[in-house]
């Protein structure tokens, strides 16, 4: 049983409709039980108030933005080197999961900053760089959007997802250079320093894994979707070929 | 290849190639903003060098649709991939052909340019030299920006929007060594900086731009 | 409930953009996949008549 299995679209379906219940309760159950802890079983931060609790929402958001274009890299490098059609077209379907997710975290932030910071805006070397990361979704998707033929889109969408990759990583220490920032660093890092409090820290993990359960949910539903539009598409050429 | 460079250049500078409008584009910019931001020589002479990089930034986008889509139209581009010569080498000698024809005469016009937005002298020499930099980066990036979008009827606007973001990092850079040179500060640290996006985009984006164009023909 | 203070709006407000957001991702992906559901079945059954 090897994983490339999985990239035979029968087998995908099979089995994505076999796992989804049991990812999306999951999902439902630890994103529920993560924001209501964090909503309204944790203490106010001595300097922050209350708008710490902005932080079960804003990080694992920024998390998934970032890791859902990781993911789209993966997938798009497995198709333009094996030619998978179930890999290319879950980073199609990852894209915009990944924009609403570089969003909320743009306005969730926004908003925290607003009290904390005196500002809805800096230009900030964090803020700036997940600005950029929405815009090369944004280009993604309309690439997509645009080609009609869809191994043709999937090819160009691949090559620019990994153009992009390079830039966004060259963007990202070229705004560093560029400006230095207000944002704090690393809310979880293993240096203990820095880290949130504790109390704070686990409500935080369990929302990260809620989000994480539901970015995967989402991918497998709108994976699903495009294999059964990639269908549509050949059965109705087949039909007017008779 | 060199026929190819000097024809593409003959091509441009054709009537109708598009040549001077860049040029043109550039200086309207650049007239626009004092209209916009007013005529205190202050304020003028501090936000110019980012102005002239983004001026030069937005008109060389404007002529980077051209690249391909006319050889795509009559035929010429299908000769090309099947020519004896490396696609790569077709679309680095395209680069080369927009970086003379676009980044180079808008890297002479620039210092003429600040003088309308009362750039401090000591800024003309690292402005001209972060341009120099900068600009073949713009017209390689733009070259595969034009590759990704060569199929489609209206690729414009999406080229933009593809284009824009690839740009930012050049911008930074491009424009911190410009404002340092004109501040009087060390430019050595951002200059490098761009030299090496330029050096590293030359290098590999010709490939991904032939991968792009081969996938646009098949 | 839980006690907010002055910042109530703040959080209430990136929750609450949060929360549409994200069950607008959630509401397009259903309506997306549940329509091409449709469209595939209704597709199978026509070719599936006709030869």
């Amino acid at each position: 049983m090897s994983i490339w299995e999985y990239a035979n679209p029968k087998k995908f379906m099979q089995t994505s409709s076999w796992a989804l219940p049991w990812v999306t309760g999951l999902a439902v159950l630890t994103l529920l039980t993560g924001l209501v802890w964090g909503f309204f079983f944790t203490p106010d931060d001595f300097r922050q108030g209350s708008t710490v609790k902005i932080i079960f929402i804003h990080v694992p958001s920024a998390m998934m933005a970032i890791n859902c274009w990781a993911m789209m890299l993966v997938t798009s490098l497995v198709w333009l080197i094996r030619r998978h059609h179930v890999s290319v077209l879950a980073a199609k379907a990852a894209a915009p999961i990944g924009i609403t997710m570089t969003l909320i975290a743009l306005f969730t932030g926004a908003i925290w900053g607003q009290p904390m910071w005196g500002t809805w805006w800096a230009w900030d070397p964090r803020l700036t760089s997940f600005l950029i990361l929405f815009l090369f979704y944004l280009g993604y998707i309309a690439l997509w959007e645009a080609v009609d033929d869809p191994d043709t889109a999937a090819d160009l969408t691949s090559v620019l997802c990994l153009v992009g990759s390079v830039f966004a990583l060259l963007s990202r220490y070229a705004v560093l250079f560029w400006n230095q920032g207000l944002h704090q660093g690393a809310s979880l890092s293993l240096d203990k320093e820095e880290h949130v409090a504790d109390q704070f820290a686990h409500p935080l993990w369990l929302t990260m894994a809620g989000f994480v359960l539901l970015f995967v949910t989402l991918v497998l539903l709108r994976t699903r979707t495009e294999i059964r539009a990639r269908r549509l598409r050949a059965l109705e050429a087949r039909e007017r070929m008779a | 290849m060199l026929a190819l460079l000097l024809r593409d250049l003959r091509l441009a500078t054709r009537a109708g190639g598009g040549f001077g409008l860049s040029l043109a584009f550039f200086l309207i910019v650049t007239v626009l903003v004092p209209f916009g931001v007013g005529p205190e020589g202050g304020t003028l002479a501090r936000i110019a060098p980012g102005i002239l990089w983004v001026g030069a930034l937005l008109s060389c986008l404007l002529s980077l649709d051209r690249i391909f889509a006319l050889d795509r139209e009559d035929g010429s581009l299908d000769l090309l991939a099947t020519a004896p010569i490396p696609l790569e080498g077709v679309v680095a000698i395209k680069g080369l052909a927009h970086w003379l024809t676009t980044g180079l005469p808008l890297t002479l016009a620039a210092p003429v340019l600040g003088v309308l937005l009362n750039l401090p002298q000591s800024g003309f020499l690292w402005l001209t030299l972060s341009l120099l930099f900068g600009t073949p980066a713009l017209s390689v990036i733009g070259t595969f920006g034009a590759a990704l979008t060569v199929g489609l009827k209206r690729g414009g606007l999406l080229l933009s929007l593809l284009v824009l973001p690839l740009y930012i990092p050049t911008l930074i850079f491009g424009a911190e060594a410009a404002k340092r040179g004109a501040e009087g500060l060390a430019t050595a640290t951002p200059l490098l900086m761009l030299a090496g996006i330029t050096a590293g985009t030359v290098a590999i984006l010709p490939f991904a731009a032939a991968a792009a164009i081969r996938v646009n023909l098949r | 409930m839980v006690e907010l203070g002055k910042y109530a709006g703040t959080v209430l407000g990136a929750y609450g953009v949060t929360i549409a957001l994200l069950l607008g991702l959630v509401w397009m992906t259903l309506r997306q996949g549940a329509k091409m559901r449709r469209r595939l079945e209704e597709q199978e059954r026509r070719m599936g008549r006709n030869g």
